[in-house]
């Protein structure tokens, strides 16, 4: 592939750049267009395993919010799940799995569990009692409580963890090549990819910028969830 | 149905097979696995681990005590671990072998730049949440701004600058897994190089990296508590 492509860069411009293994900013606009499926691959990645990450975590919140002393199991094992290296995890996984999205996809939510628990759960910990009081003295029921009281409190919080494992998944989630999902890591690591300077860069840093991104989205969210957060006397 | 399950239980055996007793390599003629070769790649990977955690303390501990003691550069401390995040440890290790070449020298720079983050942020943060009354008692008493940091800010911020290294030291264990793509020789060479190893080999690869990173962060979770001065134990309800 590489050499396909510098080959076709010395026909249209001459220049030897790739040929010295130069970095190249011309090149990667040139040949953008292989990085647009690793790319939404990457983004199908990093999305479904924080969506799947966030549901089993927040039905995990809600029993540790009933049920108090399940919080540390929970915490316990959802730890263990972090710390495990995902690269191991990838390969623990292939001989029940097999390779593709299945094993990348159940490594990274498996990552990014702790994190967003965690935050549910502070979340919820942090709801001010006054505003938990009114809620009662107002009639809720603890369903209408836990909606229309805590969980909008908590957001603040909930969106802070979601950050975090987003961001954090954009980064694991090049490792998912290994596990034969594809992803921008592909761009770096199959064949002489990763001496290759200016690819590196691109796939580097496409990774950095959608993660970046994606950060940008869940701050959006958050003003759009919380506008009392925002009325505030100029 | 039935032997399904037996199925991937036999290859989790073959791999610890292939963790205890050599074997000839796939390519033939050399012999690879064997607790000898698994124990030398276990080295190699706590040896560029270690060293990298190292140099990052060396670095992120005093720069976060001055910055946290000083109040200054806030932005900068709290940032950082953020840009930290966003940046693919893979990618990181690409780009220290794309410009700066193969080696443990460079592996382990990579590693220090993924390592400093969260100690320094975590240092910051610990320092700066002293009680002020605390540091207003010492300097009553007449330390100087040097004992203070020594004597008062360091232990107290003790707990969160562990927590910081402990998370360091988790992540570059798991990273100096694909440090074999630059030349170091560590357990995730058995990851990488399956087709010098085969599936025993990979699979046992991963069984050793996944003991291992429990392993340090179990060891670090039991220093973060021994570190913990008592009367902040105390303390807490």
């Amino acid at each position: 592939m590489t050499t396909l492509a510098q080959v076709q860069f010395h026909e249209r411009s001459g220049d030897s750049c790739i040929a010295r293994n130069d970095f190249c900013p011309g090149w990667i606009v040139d040949h953008f267009d292989r990085y647009t499926d690793p790319l939404l691959q990457h983004i199908f990645l990093t999305v479904t395993a924080v969506a799947c990450g966030f549901a089993i975590a927040f039905v995990l919140a809600l029993v540790a919010r009933r049920r108090h002393w399940l919080n540390g199991p929970i915490l316990g094992v959802t730890g263990v799940l972090y710390t495990l290296p995902s690269l191991a995890v990838f390969f623990l996984l292939l001989p029940i799995t097999g390779r593709g999205n299945t094993t990348a996809l159940i490594a990274l939510t498996a990552y990014t569990l702790q994190i967003i628990f965690r935050n549910i759960v502070t979340g919820l910990e942090n709801v001010p009692a006054e505003a938990r009081d009114a809620g009662i003295g107002m009639g809720l029921t603890d369903r209408q409580l836990l909606w229309r009281v805590e969980l909008p409190l908590a957001l603040p919080d909930v969106i802070a963890g979601l950050r975090i494992a987003t961001t954090t998944t954009v980064g694991l989630a090049t490792l998912a090549v290994f596990a034969g999902a594809g992803g921008l890591g592909e761009q770096i690591v199959t064949g002489s990819n990763i001496t290759f300077k200016t690819g590196v860069v691109a796939a580097g840093g496409l990774a950095v910028l959608l993660a970046l991104a994606l950060d940008m989205v869940l701050l959006g969210v958050q003003r759009v969830l919380t506008p009392w957060r925002r009325a505030r006397p100029a | 149905m039935m032997h399904l399950p037996l199925a991937f239980l036999s290859d989790f055996g073959d791999a610890i097979d292939f963790i205890l007793h050599t074997r000839e390599a796939q390519t033939g003629t050399v012999q690879v696995g064997g607790l000898a070769e698994v124990l030398d790649f276990t080295w190699e990977h706590i040896k560029v681990s270690g060293a990298a955690i190292g140099v990052a303390c060396a670095f992120a501990v005093p720069v976060g005590l001055v910055l946290g003691h000083a109040g200054k550069g806030e932005l900068l401390a709290i940032s950082i671990s953020n840009v930290g995040r966003a940046v693919p440890s893979l990618a990181l290790i690409a780009f220290f072998v794309a410009y700066l070449g193969v080696g443990f020298t460079n592996v382990t720079l990579a590693l220090v730049l993924l390592a400093i983050p969260p100690i320094l942020t975590n240092t910051y943060v610990g320092v700066r949440q002293v009680d002020p009354d605390v540091i207003d008692a010492a300097r009553g008493m007449g330390l100087s701004p040097g004992e203070v940091v020594r004597r008062i800010e360091l232990p107290l911020a003790l707990p969160s600058i562990f927590g910081g290294i402990r998370t360091s030291a988790v992540n570059v264990v798991a990273t100096a897994t694909i440090a074999p793509l630059a030349g170091v020789l560590t357990l995730g060479d058995f990851i990488l190089s399956a087709n010098v190893y085969g599936q025993d080999g990979r699979l046992a690869g991963a069984i050793v990296v996944a003991l291992l990173a429990l392993f340090v962060e179990l060891a670090f979770a039991t220093l973060q508590r021994v570190v913990t001065p008592r009367g902040l134990t105390l303390r807490d309800p």
